[in-house]
């Protein structure tokens, strides 16, 4: 990216309320010094999320972004993206709110449904993650900056995020040329063709 | 002592001192490149130039520690796991901010040259007669005429790509072919071009090569310049100045090397060498030569100056003017306008084009006059929106998937980068009680920018609305995100070219006044900053004052 792009990209996406936003805004804590945290990385054999949460999570993408006539988020294993994302990059209040998101999306689920998401039809899933969304849009939409983020909202994020930036998505549902050899400024374009995956 | 003697020393090997090597070494001067940081191989250590977007774990963004251990990197866009090797270690090397300044520093082999960006404009002689006409400052010593041959110069070794326009206040150069504006901009110039008589907007003016030239392969539309780039398309140390000055034979490189000094000799008025730290063995190294070129960026190499010569001077070499550290410039931007453009559904573009859009000063030129001095130009460039747009009434599920797998509509933006004045109160000095990881001082920055840039910016943004707008976009909003002395990354003026050793730290050679063998020729030496982009400028600079320096040699004036 060069910098008048990536310039342009933070004011377009600090101008709008684009998804992927917080991704590009994430501020400042106070994390483990590197010498700190290669020794408790050594002692930490449990992983971020286990394997259930991440095919659970893998599950819960499926329905923001299903297979169509191209591969959806559980092929391109959005679960363990969000996993390394949460760990790496959330703050440690933002960690907690997506584990806790969890649980409280189970329990969303039991309660509409009186059973676990897991058990859902598609359609029951579809309503479900509907009802969630509107929720996090009504609360993202009036919160504070300070306020604390929604867990919805940051799985709906990084699983768009995690889809459209990984493999899959890339070269199957965007089209990727590595190497494109060549700029043309104005090339015809019929609707239905895919997007570059990067710019 | 004979084995750490050469003709000529450079000290840094950024974008300047790699092409005061190549000038030194191809007129046959002996000459050693002195780098503080660590060495960067062209090609081999590029280790992330040939990635997918997929195989960087957070995909380009930035982890919590990342941000604990860059806390300045982290302000802008440049903290970024795919280059973070290129950005200075923040912890091993700190500075004071009297005043909130954003210091992005590259501590290795080819310094900011490998993630800079790119774009290179001549100035004018509205820009050299600026500080005279305008009764501020210091006259610059040099004007349009002095420099235009050395622009000629970097720029057919460089490779600039641009379209000649024919603008007195951006002068054409010697142009590889330019790089094409897609279908949207084109249209957007043409409205600009019938709604203003004095506004332009050109494709931008940009170190990548559009043909093949010395060895270097021509831009393959990548656009990850900032990753180091295989196929040497973009000017740097490693693509360009380095290869040629190590193919004459008389080029010494030498990483690790902290320079903390010049030697000054009081007899014969004179620099005699530097004193080297090696940043691995902290073991100091002295090494002598006729002629030094100072490199290291604006701030450091005023640093090293202040360091140099104190037994003579107390603030340092260059000080006796009152002027070192002083007059610290930049181009204050992050401020700008955006909209969509309807229409156009069916165009679209190939290949990801490493340049934009250029908009050249317009402001206080041929007979406009604001309430503020000097000017700005924008850069910006039009595309479709990609997946991380919203979509109308959806919300997720197969349709709204299948929506984002298209190109959404045309947006454009313009961001300005404005001029700032040469305040003599905008000062960068040493805070002896901090110390680096070196146990050397570092600096503190007092800088801001003044009600001269203020009550531009409002222009910036409101120009920026209005041309848009005029030339026929939609939902126009403007910014104005704030912004910091040094953010800019075109640090200027600590020690400024001048007519007079009273008033400035170089003369018109950039020879320091104090001591003539001596020659600084990056952005230290800026006068004032106009508001293009300044590294051609430092590049045509520094090859004049090399042949500057090698006839004084010959005459043995140094």
């Amino acid at each position: 990216m060069n910098r008048r792009d990536a310039l342009t990209r933070v004011a377009l996406i600090m101008g709008g309320t684009i998804i992927g936003g917080d991704y590009f805004l994430t501020s400042c804590s106070s994390p483990e010094s590197k010498e700190e945290k290669k020794t408790t990385a050594k002692k930490q054999e449990k992983p971020f999320l286990s394997q259930d949460q991440v095919a659970y999570l893998n599950e819960v993408g499926e329905t923001i972004l299903p297979t169509t006539k191209t591969p959806g988020a559980k092929a391109a294993d959005v679960g363990s993206f969000m996993a390394v994302m949460v760990k790496d990059c959330y703050k440690p209040a933002d960690q907690q709110i997506f584990l806790k998101g969890l649980t409280q999306l189970e329990q969303a689920s039991q309660k509409k449904n009186g059973k676990g998401f897991l058990e859902l039809d598609p359609a029951q899933r579809t309503a479900l993650l509907t009802a969630l969304d509107a929720e996090q849009k009504q609360y993202s939409q009036t919160k504070t900056r300070e306020a604390p983020n929604h867990y919805f909202r940051m799985i709906k994020e990084l699983t768009l995020l995690g889809y459209f930036t990984s493999e899959v998505g890339s070269t199957k549902a965007l089209r990727y040329v590595p190497v494109p050899g060549k700029y043309d400024g104005c090339v015809p374009y019929k609707k239905g063709d895919r997007a570059w995956a990067t710019t | 002592m004979e084995k750490n003697t050469y003709d000529a020393i450079v000290i840094g090997s950024g974008i300047s001192g790699g092409m005061a090597a190549k000038e030194l070494t191809e007129k046959g001067l002996k000459t050693i490149m002195l780098e503080r940081g660590r060495n960067v191989e062209h090609i081999k250590d590029y280790v992330n130039a040939n990635k997918d977007p997929w195989e960087l774990p957070h995909r380009g963004g930035k982890t919590q520690q990342m941000i604990a251990d860059y806390p300045v990197l982290g302000r802008d866009y440049t903290l970024n796991e795919s280059n973070l090797d290129f950005w200075v270690n923040e912890k091993e090397s700190p500075y004071v901010e009297v005043k909130p300044f954003d210091w992005f520093r590259g501590y290795q082999v080819g310094g900011r040259s490998l993630m800079w960006g790119r774009q290179s404009y001549r100035w004018s002689d509205y820009d050299f007669e600026a500080n005279a006409k305008d009764g501020i400052a210091v006259d610059w010593p040099i004007r349009y005429k002095d420099l235009a041959p050395w622009y000629s110069h970097a720029e057919k070794f460089a490779g600039i790509s641009g379209n000649r326009d024919g603008l007195p206040q951006l002068p054409d150069g010697d142009f590889m072919p330019p790089m094409e504006m897609n279908c949207v901009e084109k249209d957007v110039a043409a409205r600009i071009k019938k709604n203003y008589k004095d506004r332009h907007m050109v494709i931008g003016r940009t170190a990548n090569i559009t043909k093949p030239h010395h060895n270097r392969t021509n831009c393959q539309y990548r656009n990850k310049c900032w990753l180091g780039c295989p196929f040497g398309a973009y000017f740097s140390t490693q693509s360009a100045t380095l290869p040629a000055a190590v193919a004459t034979g008389n080029l010494t490189l030498r990483p690790h090397s902290i320079v903390t000094r010049i030697l000054y000799d009081k007899d014969t008025k004179r620099a005699k060498g530097v004193e080297v730290l090696d940043a691995e063995t902290n073991q100091t190294y002295e090494y002598y030569a006729k002629i030094i070129f100072l490199n290291a960026s604006a701030l450091n190499s005023a640093w090293v100056l202040m360091n140099s010569a104190t037994d003579v001077w107390p603030d340092g070499l260059g000080s006796s003017s009152g002027e070192l550290g002083h007059n610290v410039m930049d181009h204050h931007f992050r401020v700008g306008a955006h909209g969509e453009m309807p229409g156009y559904e069916d165009k679209y573009v190939y290949g990801r084009r490493a340049n934009g859009i250029y908009v050249p000063r317009f402001r206080n030129l041929f007979g406009d006059k604001r309430d503020y001095i000097r000017g700005f130009g924008y850069q910006g460039g039009a595309g479709r929106e990609g997946w991380s747009r919203e979509i109308a009434e959806m919300s997720f599920g197969g349709e709204f998937k299948d929506a984002l797998t298209e190109p959404g509509q045309w947006t454009m933006g313009l961001g300005a980068f404005g001029e700032t004045l040469p305040y003599h109160d905008n000062r960068i000095f040493l805070d002896k009680t901090k110390k680096d990881k070196w146990g050397l001082p570092v600096l503190a920055m007092d800088a801001h920018i003044r009600e001269n840039e203020q009550k531009m910016r409002i222009d910036m943004m409101q120009d920026a609305q209005e041309m848009l707008e005029k030339a026929g976009l939609k939902n126009v909003k403007t910014y104005n995100n704030g912004y910091n002395m040094g953010g800019g990354i075109h640090e200027m003026g600590t020690a400024r070219m001048g007519r007079d050793p009273k008033t400035s730290v170089l003369n018109q050679y950039n020879q320091v006044w104090d001591a003539p063998n001596v020659y600084v020729t990056d952005g230290a030496a800026m006068t004032s900053a106009a508001c293009q982009n300044p590294s051609l400028t430092y590049l045509a600079l520094t090859a004049r004052a090399v042949d500057h320096a090698v006839s004084e040699l010959k005459k043995q004036n140094v």
